[in-house]
C-alpha cells in the first residue's frame, strides 16, 4: 500500500448451515437437484403458506456463533427485508434486523502480510470484532442460459429458496488484503470444525462480501466505502481487495474522489467494476415477520452447545505446540483439517513420539491424502498403525525410507505395518552375532582404512558403517552397528 | 333427506340465488355431489358429516379456484387445503362452493371484489358489508348453515350484523392461518358465519386448535363449546363503555343496542361500566399496521410464478409494474402504497413504530377492563347495511365502518356480531360482543342465550327455500 494510506475493509460472510431441510419448510438443502425439485408451498411462496423454524437451524446456528467467539442472544426476532426480485419468491427475505441471534464477538486469528511469492512472513495475533451473525434464508437462483429461447425468458430455480444462512459481519476492523484473507479461511475452517457448515466456496455455500474504503494514516473521518460483490473465492477476495485498495488511494490522489457504490470482482480482467451506484440503493422496509414468534433460546440450551463445543483448532494448535512441541507452521498444518488434527493426535500419544510423528504424517500422509482424496478419517491405514510404524523407526528396526514406502502401502492396502514390513524384507538385523561377523570380514578386508582410522583419521567411521550397511544389504540395525565398529575399531 | 339429496338442494339454492346475490364466486356442484356420496360412508362420530359450507375465496381449498376476489390471481388454484379446510373435510363438512369478497379482504362493503358487487338479501340495493360479504350473504340467504369468512379489522363481525346473522372472529391464533392468504398476518384470524352461534360453535370446535404449519397458532386446549352454550349467564358482568356510543352512531343502531343491554340485564347479567380510552385511535394504529404488512404480503403477486401476467412487457421491472398496475384494484392499490409509505426509511419511527406502542396500549385497556367484566358490549357497525356506492368514493367514511371491531384484532381478543334488532327500514343492527383471550366459550354463551331469547323475528326478502 502507499506510504500515507491506510485501508479500512470489513467483512460480511454469508454460510450455508449443514441443516439437511430449509430454515422455514421440509424441504431438502441438496445440491445439484432437478431445477424446483426441492420446494413446497412454503419456500415457492404460495399464497397462504407460512414459515415455521427448522430447529436444527438454532442448533447449526449456535455452534456457528460459538465457533466464532460470538455471545447468543436469548432473544432475537426475524424481520422481513423488502425487495423485488424474480429468484425471491416471496418479494421479501426472512432474515434478522435489529436483534440478530448472536452479536458482539471478538476472535483473535492469527495473520500475517505474504511476500511478492505469496509467502507468509510472520504470523501474530488479532483481534476481530464481530458485530453479529444473524440467520437468514437464501434466495433461489434466476437461470439465463442452457434453456429454450432465453432472448426472450428467463428461468427462475428455487432450490436455493430457503437455505438456512448464517450472516456473519465484522467491524471494519482489518487494514489489510490479507488480514481479511486469513479472517475469512479462519471462519471457514472454524465452521468447518464444528459442523455448523461446509464452508465450501466453490459450492456456493459460504460466500463472501467485503466493504472497503481508505484514508490518509492519522485522518480520522471515513470516506466512501465500496461494497466488493462476486468474490468467488479466498484468493480472489484479497486480490479484489488489493486491487480496490490501489484503485481508491489513486482515485483519490487524482482528485477524482470515490463514489459510494457496489463493484464486483471481474476474474478475467483482475479487476473491480460497477455493479450498481448509492442512488440504485434499496430501501428494505425491515420490519419484524409477523408470521413467525421471537426466537427465543434457553440458557440451559446455550449451556449444552458451549459443553458440546470440540476443541477449537487455534487452542489445538497452541496446546499441540506447548505439549508436543511443534513449530507453529507444523501445528498450523496439523490443525488445518479436523480429521488430521484427531489422526495425529492418536498417533503422537500411541506412538510416544509426536515429533516425527509429525514430520511423517505433513510429509507421506498428508501426499497420500491428497493424492486419493481421501479424508483422514477415511484412510486405511489407521492412526494406531501409524503409530506402531514411527515406534518400528524409533527401535531402529527400519529406517526413514522404509517408514514412508511403509505408510504408502498401508494407507493404500490397508495391510498392517507388520506384514509391509515382513512383505517388503525390511526386516533389520539386530542379532550382534551375525554383525560381528560382517564387521570383522569388513575390518580384515580394509588394512589401509582401519590403520588411518586408528590413526585419528575419525571420518573414516562414516565408510565402515557405509560398508556393514552395504554388505546386509541394508537390514543391519544402524545403532547396533555403530556399537561394534566402536568396540572392535 | 339423504346428505346427497341435501347437499343438491343447497347447490340448486346457490345457483339460483347467484344471479341475484353474486355471493359465490365459484360453485361446486360436481365436487360437492361427490363428496356427499364419500361422506355418507363416514362415522356417524364425524361431527360435520353431511354439513355444507362455503369458504371465501381467501382460504386454499385444493385443486378449486382462490381468487382472494382479486383479478391478479383470477385464474388460480390452490395447491393445497389450509387447515381449516382440512380439519371440516375431516369432519365430514362439504364444500359447496367459494364466496366472494372484497379484493384481499381489503374493503366493508364488498365493493372492491373484482368480480361483481355482493348484494344484501335484505335489500338488493344495499352492501352485505365486507369483505367477507359472500360469506355472510350465503349464510343470511339461507343457503349454508355456516360459512368459513376472514377477518384482519371486523370483516367477519360487520356484515354479519349487516346480514343479520351470527358472526365470530375468535382470539388470534385459535384458528390456524395456515392456507388463509395473508392480509395482515399480525391482525388476520379466519372467522365464522352462522345462522346461529351454535352452528358457529360447532364449526369452532372442528377448526380450532394447534397447526405446527403456522407458528403463531397456540397450544391452548379447545374446549366443548356446545357443552356451556346454554348456560344461565346470571352474573355474567357486561362492560359497557359508553364513551364510544358518541358521534357517528346512528340513532336506530344506538337504540337496539341500549335495548340488548336491558334485555342482558333481564335474563341475569350485571352492567358494570368500562373505559377504553385509547380505543379511539383504533382506525389510525389498525390502518399504518395493516397497511404495512400487506404492501409485504401482497409483494409475492408479482406475475412471475402465477396468477396474472401482464402482456407485453420487455423487461423485468416493466413486467412487475404493468403485472400489479393491471392485476391490482384501486383499494388494494391505495393500501399498498400506504403500507410502502409508513415502512420507509425515515418513517418508521414516526408511523409503524408509534402504531406498534399505541397498539400495546389499547391492549392494555382491554386488560383493565376484563379486570372487571366478562364481556364488552357495543354496536357492532355504526349503521345499517348502506347503499352500494354510498361510501365508495370516500375511504375515510369507508374505513369508519370497522370503528368498533378493530380492536379486537389489534389486541388479539375475540369478538362476536349477534343480531339484536331491525331499524326503521327493517335492516338487520347487531351487537358486538367483546371477551377476554380464550373465551371464545363465554361470547358464545351470551350470544346464543340471547338468541334464543330475543329472536330477530324477520328474515330477509331473498331467501332459499
Ligand atoms: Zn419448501
Amino acid at each position: 500500500m502507499k506510504e500515507g494510506w491506510e485501508a479500512i475493509i470489513g467483512m460480511e460472510i454469508h454460510a450455508q448451515l449443514a441443516t439437511e431441510t430449509k430454515i422455514f419448510c421440509g424441504c431438502a438443502t441438496s445440491f445439484g437437484d432437478e431445477p424446483n425439485a426441492n420446494t413446497c408451498p412454503v419456500c415457492l411462496g404460495l399464497p397462504g403458506a407460512l414459515p415455521v423454524l427448522n430447529e436444527k437451524v438454532v442448533e447449526y446456528g449456535a455452534k456457528a456463533a460459538l465457533a466464532l467467539g460470538l455471545n447468543i442472544n436469548e432473544q432475537s426476532i426475524f424481520s422481513r427485508k423488502n425487495y423485488f426480485y424474480p429468484d425471491l419468491p416471496k418479494g421479501y427475505q426472512i432474515s434478522q434486523y435489529d436483534k440478530p441471534f448472536s452479536s458482539d464477538g471478538e476472535l483473535v486469528i492469527m495473520t500475517a502480510e505474504r511476500d511478492e511469492h505469496g509467502r507468509a512472513k510472520d504470523f501474530k495475533p488479532m483481534t476481530i470484532r464481530i458485530e453479529r451473525m444473524h440467520l437468514e434464508e437464501d434466495a433461489g437462483k434466476n437461470v439465463h442460459e442452457g434453456l429454450p429461447e432465453t432472448d426472450k425468458y428467463s428461468y427462475v430455480d428455487l432450490n436455493r429458496a430457503g437455505t438456512p444462512l448464517g450472516e456473519i459481519v465484522t467491524k471494519a476492523d482489518f487494514r489489510s488484503s490479507w488480514q481479511a484473507y486469513d479472517y475469512v479461511n479462519h471462519v471457514r475452517r472454524a465452521l468447518q470444525w464444528v459442523g455448523a457448515s461446509d464452508a465450501d466456496m466453490e459450492k456456493g455455500n459460504l460466500r463472501c462480501e467485503a466493504n472497503v474504503s481508505v484514508r490518509k494514516v492519522g485522518e480520522e473521518k471515513f470516506r466512501n466505502k465500496v461494497e466488493l460483490k462476486n468474490l468467488n473465492s479466498v484468493r480472489f477476495m484479497q486480490k479484489a481487495i488489493e486491487y480496490e485498495i490501489e484503485r481508491q488511494i489513486a482515485a483519490h490522489e487524482a482528485g477524482e474522489g470515490v463514489s459510494q457504490e457496489t463493484r464486483l470482482w471481474d476474474e478475467k480482467n483482475n479487476k473491480t467494476r460497477v455493479m450498481r451506484s448509492k442512488e440504485d440503493a434499496h430501501d428494505y422496509r425491515y420490519f419484524p415477520e409477523p408470521d413467525l414468534q421471537p426466537l427465543v433460546v434457553s440458557k440451559e440450551f446455550i449451556e449444552t452447545m458451549k459443553a458440546q463445543m470440540p476443541e477449537l483448532p487455534d487452542a489445538m494448535r497452541d496446546r499441540f505446540m506447548a505439549e508436543y512441541n511443534l513449530s507453529f507452521d507444523d501445528a498450523s498444518q496439523i490443525i488445518g483439517d479436523k480429521d488430521i488434527a484427531a489422526f495425529y493426535e492418536t498417533a503422537a500419544q500411541a506412538s510416544g513420539n509426536p515429533r516425527t510423528s509429525a514430520n511423517l504424517m505433513l510429509s507421506e500422509f498428508v501426499r497420500e491424502l491428497n493424492n486419493s482424496g481421501k479424508r483422514a478419517n477415511e484412510s486405511l491405514l489407521t492412526a494406531e498403525s501409524f503409530a506402531e510404524i514411527v515406534k518400528t523407526l524409533d527401535e531402529g528396526k527400519i529406517n526413514n525410507n522404509q517408514a514412508k514406502e511403509i505408510i504408502v502401502e498401508s494407507f493404500n492396502t490397508g495391510k498392517s505395518p507388520a506384514d509391509v514390513i515382513r512383505e517388503k524384507g525390511f526386516e533389520q538385523v539386530s542379532d550382534a552375532g551375525a554383525i560381528e561377523k560382517i564387521v570383522d570380514e569388513i575390518i580384515k578386508n580394509n588394512e589401509n582404512q582401519v590403520n588411518a582410522y586408528r590413526g585419528g583419521n575419525e571420518k573414516l567411521f562414516g565408510f565402515f558403517v557405509g560398508q556393514v550397511m552395504k554388505a546386509s544389504q541394508g537390514k543391519a540395525n544402524p545403532k547396533v552397528v555403530n556399537e561394534i565398529l566402536k568396540s572392535k575399531l | 333427506m339423504s346428505i346427497r339429496e341435501n347437499i343438491e338442494k343447497t347447490i340448486n339454492n346457490a345457483e339460483k340465488l347467484n344471479g341475484e346475490l353474486n355471493s359465490f364466486l365459484s360453485i361446486e356442484r360436481e365436487y360437492a355431489l361427490n363428496r356427499a356420496s364419500e361422506v355418507e360412508n363416514l362415522s356417524d362420530d364425524a361431527s360435520l358429516k353431511g354439513f355444507a359450507i362455503a369458504i371465501k375465496d381467501n382460504i386454499c381449498t385444493k385443486d378449486m379456484q382462490t381468487t382472494c376476489g382479486s383479478h391478479i390471481l383470477h385464474n388460480y388454484k390452490a395447491h393445497y387445503d389450509a387447515t381449516a379446510v382440512r380439519r371440516l373435510k375431516d369432519a365430514g363438512a362439504i364444500i359447496v362452493g367459494k364466496a366472494n369478497m372484497d379484493e384481499f379482504a381489503m374493503g366493508s362493503s364488498n365493493e372492491s371484489s373484482a368480480f361483481g358487487n355482493v348484494k344484501n338479501p335484505w335489500d338488493l340495493e344495499r352492501v352485505p358489508g365486507g369483505s367477507s360479504g359472500g360469506s355472510a350473504v350465503a349464510v343470511a340467504s339461507g343457503v349454508v348453515r355456516a360459512s368459513l369468512g376472514s377477518e384482519t379489522g371486523g370483516s367477519v363481525r360487520q356484515p354479519a350484523s349487516l346480514c343479520g346473522i351470527t358472526g365470530l372472529k375468535p382470539t388470534y391464533g385459535r384458528i390456524s392461518r395456515f392456507g388463509l392468504v395473508a392480509f395482515a398476518s399480525s391482525l388476520d384470524n379466519i372467522g365464522i358465519f352462522g345462522q346461529t352461534s351454535e352452528d358457529v360453535a360447532k364449526v369452532l370446535g372442528v377448526i380450532a386448535g394447534r397447526d405446527r404449519n403456522d407458528s403463531t397458532s397456540a397450544d391452548v386446549a379447545v374446549p366443548d363449546y356446545l357443552a356451556t352454550i346454554s348456560d344461565d349467564i346470571k352474573g355474567k358482568r357486561i362492560g359497557v363503555p359508553r364513551a364510544l356510543f358518541g358521534e357517528g352512531l346512528e340513532t336506530d343502531v344506538r337504540e337496539a343496542v341500549e335495548n340488548s343491554i336491558e334485555n342482558y340485564r333481564k335474563l341475569g347479567a350485571e352492567i358494570v361500566d368500562v373505559e377504553l380510552p385509547h380505543a379511539k385511535y383504533g382506525i389510525a394504529v389498525y390502518y399504518i399496521i395493516a397497511t404495512a404488512e400487506a404492501s409485504s404480503n401482497l409483494a409475492r403477486f408479482d406475475g412471475v410464478r402465477y396468477g396474472f401476467r401482464a402482456e407485453g412487457s420487455h423487461e423485468l421491472r416493466e413486467m412487475y409494474r404493468k403485472t400489479r398496475e393491471e392485476g391490482f384494484g384501486a383499494e388494494v392499490k391505495r393500501r399498498i402504497m400506504l403500507g410502502t409509505y409508513v415502512l420507509s426509511s425515515g418513517y418508521y419511527d414516526a408511523y409503524y413504530s408509534k402504531a406498534q406502542k399505541v397498539r400495546a396500549l389499547v391492549k392494555r385497556d382491554y386488560q383493565t377492563a376484563f379486570e372487571q367484566c366478562d364481556a364488552i358490549l357495543t354496536p357492532t357497525s355504526p349503521s345499517v347495511a348502506f347503499k352500494i356506492g354510498e361510501k365508495s368514493d370516500d375511504p375515510l367514511a369507508m374505513y369508519l365502518s370497522d370503528i368498533y371491531t378493530v380492536s379486537a384484532n389489534l389486541v388479539g381478543v375475540p369478538g362476536i356480531s349477534v343480531p339484536c334488532g331491525l331499524s326503521g327500514e327493517g335492516l338487520p343492527i347487531g351487537l358486538q360482543l367483546v371477551g377476554n383471550f380464550w373465551s371464545e366459550a363465554t361470547l358464545l354463551n351470551l350470544g346464543n342465550v340471547y338468541e334464543k331469547e330475543f329472536p330477530l323475528g324477520a328474515k330477509p326478502k331473498v331467501f332459499a327455500d
